[in-house]
């Protein structure tokens, strides 16, 4: 539970860097910090304690095995923030390249 | 042999064909990606009137009554999403034919598209919370290289802020999704449904409620998370911008939140009440906040926060009338506005500039995207024989009926404000006198106009979805498929 | 890009091949140990991303190498439709239309091994044309 907890306070950490800091790059730091507490939030919902790894075998009939199914979303979810990275950085490289700068608060062509 | 996973498997194959044949011939990718949305519109138009169907992907059969392979579900409100998506998709690839000429790659732009397409067919046919998420982010990731497509400085402004807001939504519903697996031991939305019925609606499933809530209001532009949206829609391309506004926030937001909120975890009194304060802060905040704009596309972006206002206080009230006229009206948004950013683009083709107050008596040299605009401007405004009036009705009546007196007084407040600001934008860009920078400027070509046609007759025509023989079959269906509730999970699990 | 040391340089000639290797293994075996597809496609890109930094050279960075991975990385997801359509065609989509042999042999669980291998394609194209992207990118900043 304790470990849930901080998960859920990385979380937070991530939430609170994408929107305080003025860095594109911090920015998606902060993001995959995010979808990083996500997939640990995922994984630790998924694990018993002092159980098996989910290989079923006969023999093995009664024992308890961790829930395999949250660490095949993980999987998935980490292609997911693969592309999504990758998209971003993709972004605010060629971004560097139109306005010199990283930083958020001199990238401002769009009016509110 | 059932049809169902085609509306994933169509696109998604040409989305990937493009790249490897897309440079052997310049019509190539037009050919092959109009094909392919017509053969999705086609596929989409066969679906009304079945019942509902439920397909069980790779053929995993339920064990003990448990559900554990991926469903396909197709019902009622599916259906009539799967009708949006397609057939206003097909519209705007065949505009894309000649409007995407400018820029350099099509092929890639096709791909980019189609991805698009099958991101959001995968949406609405599944079934299972996870694969949900997983067409999400493919519609989502592809709508945000489409919206840097352009590569300029204000294109990629706009698409860095888009992603970084749409990730830290996905993120929301990704936790949301694993609060309620939790909970609830299943992915499959129905089970999920009929586990927490089972169990009472604990503090744990409203907490994955509150998280939903955040990541799809993030992705449909909901009042207090809508702010990239007035720059995300304009600077994509015009049939981007079409397919965004009109569709994309529709079909990953809204139905999304329909889906998640009424069939399986049941609604409250509380989230009803947060969903029509929600609805009616956007749909009045979004319309002030739309007629002062003079650019001509950032007007249409604030209008679709407005509208999805209507849809949302409409789906909060929660009565049968008032989640048709919300469906409805999210029919109706969805041809009104794409034809309207679709206008924008002729616009943008044959002057190159998009601000009001540099336009003005277009309707001169332009006679069919005058004529198109003044359709969608009427719809949105909600004058009588056009489509957008009806439903505009059917939420206002609804609310009356139930009780709600000062959110009907609001619509009506928005609706005359909606009236105002295209009246401005008919005034200042298309009647008048003709400046003279614009009188050598030329109608925009074949396929731009029959796909605004086309979409200027469905505002026309549509109205009649509300004929007795017509309504039973599309509309209805879709509003008992929300308002049943949670009935969804006896439905899809068979019982 | 100018290239690294020559310490660097021939570490990684003995390593690359290795690691190429390895990633393939993962991908085969996806089946029967932690890996797959995803992982193993990553392993193979890295093979080829870590010859590029180690001898990079402006020139061996070109939008034609980026084509030649991105198409690599289009035919692995088609090769990846035509499996789950065959399935389609036969009952249902992505039925395991392959026999499922017994568990722990190499030659088992039906088409999965070959998804794996569609998969390893897709994802080593991929990355290795997102590397290059990128690469392209940065240098273009440096004018």
């Amino acid at each position: 539970m304790i470990l849930l907890f901080l998960a859920i306070f990385l979380f937070l950490v991530g939430l609170y860097g994408v929107a305080t800091k003025r860095n594109l790059i911090k920015i998606v730091i902060g993001l995959t910090i995010m979808e990083y507490a996500t997939f640990l939030i995922l994984a630790l919902i998924g694990y018993r304690q002092g159980a098996a790894p989910p290989i079923v075998v006969e023999k093995m009939g009664g024992a308890t095995f961790v829930d395999a199914l949250p660490q095949a979303l993980v999987l998935t979810a980490i292609v997911i923030s693969l592309a999504t990275t990758a998209l971003l950085l993709s972004i605010a490289l060629r971004i560097y390249h139109k306005y010199g700068t990283f930083d958020v608060g001199k990238i401002r062509r769009l009016k509110g | 042999m059932n049809l169902i996973p085609l509306f994933v498997a169509i696109p998604l194959a040409m989305a990937f064909v493009m790249p490897l044949f897309g440079r052997l011939s310049r019509l190539l990718p037009d050919l092959l990606g109009n094909a392919a949305t017509l053969a999705l519109a086609a596929l989409s138009c066969a679906m009304i009137n079945l019942p509902m169907m439920v397909y069980k992907v790779g053929g995993w059969e339920p064990v003990n009554g448990v559900p554990i392979g991926i469903y396909l579900v197709v019902d009622g409100l599916a259906v009539l999403m799967l009708l949006i998506i397609n057939v206003i998709g097909f519209a705007v690839s065949v505009y894309s034919i000649e409007y995407m000429r400018k820029y350099t790659d099509k092929a890639r732009f096709y791909t980019l598209f189609l991805l698009m397409m099958a991101g959001m067919n995968g949406v609405v046919i599944s079934g299972d919370m996870f694969n949900l998420y997983v067409f999400l982010e493919v519609a989502a990731i592809a709508s945000y290289a489409l919206v840097a497509f352009g590569t300029e400085a204000e294109e990629l402004e706009a698409a860095f802020k888009y992603q970084v807001m749409g990730t830290a939504a996905s993120g929301f519903i990704l936790v949301g999704i694993a609060v309620l697996y939790s909970l609830t031991g299943t992915l499959n939305m129905a089970d999920a449904g009929k586990v927490i019925l089972e169990q009472g609606r604990s503090q744990g499933a409203l907490f994955a409620g509150a998280l939903f809530l955040m990541g799809f209001g993030l992705k449909a532009a909901i009042m207090p998370f809508h702010a990239w949206l007035p720059d995300a829609h304009p600077s994509a391309p015009a049939p981007i911008s079409a397919m965004l506004s009109g569709v994309l926030i529709k079909a990953i937001g809204i139905y999304a939140l329909c889906r998640i909120f009424f069939n399986v975890i049941g609604l409250n009194l509380t989230t009803s009440y947060i969903l029509m304060a929600m609805g009616a802060l956007s749909m009045i905040a979004g319309v002030f906040l739309a007629i002062g704009q003079w650019d001509m596309k950032r007007l249409f972006a604030y209008h679709s926060i407005s509208q999805m206002g209507y849809v949302v206080m409409a789906i909060g009230i929660g009565t049968p009338l008032a989640v048709l006229g919300g469906l409805f009206h999210l029919v109706n948004h969805a041809t009104f506005k794409s034809l309207l950013f679709l206008n924008s683009g002729a616009v943008v083709y044959s002057t190159g500039n998009r601000d009001l107050q540099k336009m003005g008596g277009l309707n001169q040299r332009m006679p069919v995207t005058g004529a198109t605009s003044l359709i969608a401007s009427m719809s949105i405004a909600g004058i009588p024989p056009f489509n957008g009036f009806w439903s505009k009705l059917i939420i206002i009546l609804a609310a009356v009926q139930a009780g709600y007196y000062g959110l009907a007084a609001l619509a009506v407040v928005g609706s005359i404000m909606t009236l105002a600001s295209f009246l401005k934008v008919q005034r200042y860009g298309f009647f008048g006198k003709l400046r003279p920078v614009w009188k050598k400027v030329r109608e925009a070509p074949v396929f731009m106009c029959v796909s605004m046609v086309l979409l200027a007759l469905l505002c026309v025509g549509m109205g009649l979805l509300l004929l007795p023989g017509v309504k039973d079959g599309l509309l209805d269906r879709a509003a008992d498929a929300v308002t049943g509730g949670t009935d969804y999970s006896g439905l899809v699990l068979g019982k | 890009m100018r290239g690294m040391t020559p310490i660097v340089k021939t570490v990684t000639r003995g390593m690359a091949g290795m690691i190429f290797l390895y990633g393939i293994y993962i991908v085969l075996h996806g089946h029967l140990t932690p890996g797959g597809g995803f992982a193993g496609g990553v392993m193979v890109a890295a093979a080829f991303v870590l010859v590029f930094l180690a001898k990079g050279s402006p020139e061996a960075v070109s939008e034609a190498k980026k084509e030649r991975s991105s198409m690599a990385e289009s035919l692995g997801i088609l090769t990846f439709w035509v499996l789950a359509m065959i399935g389609l065609i036969g009952g249902t989509f992505f039925y395991n239309f392959l026999t499922k042999g017994k568990p722990f042999r190499l030659l088992s669980a039906g088409f999965i091994p070959l998804n794996n291998i569609a998969i390893g394609i897709e994802v080593a194209g991929a990355l290795f044309a997102i590397f290059i992207t990128l690469a392209v990118l940065k240098a273009g900043g440096k004018k």
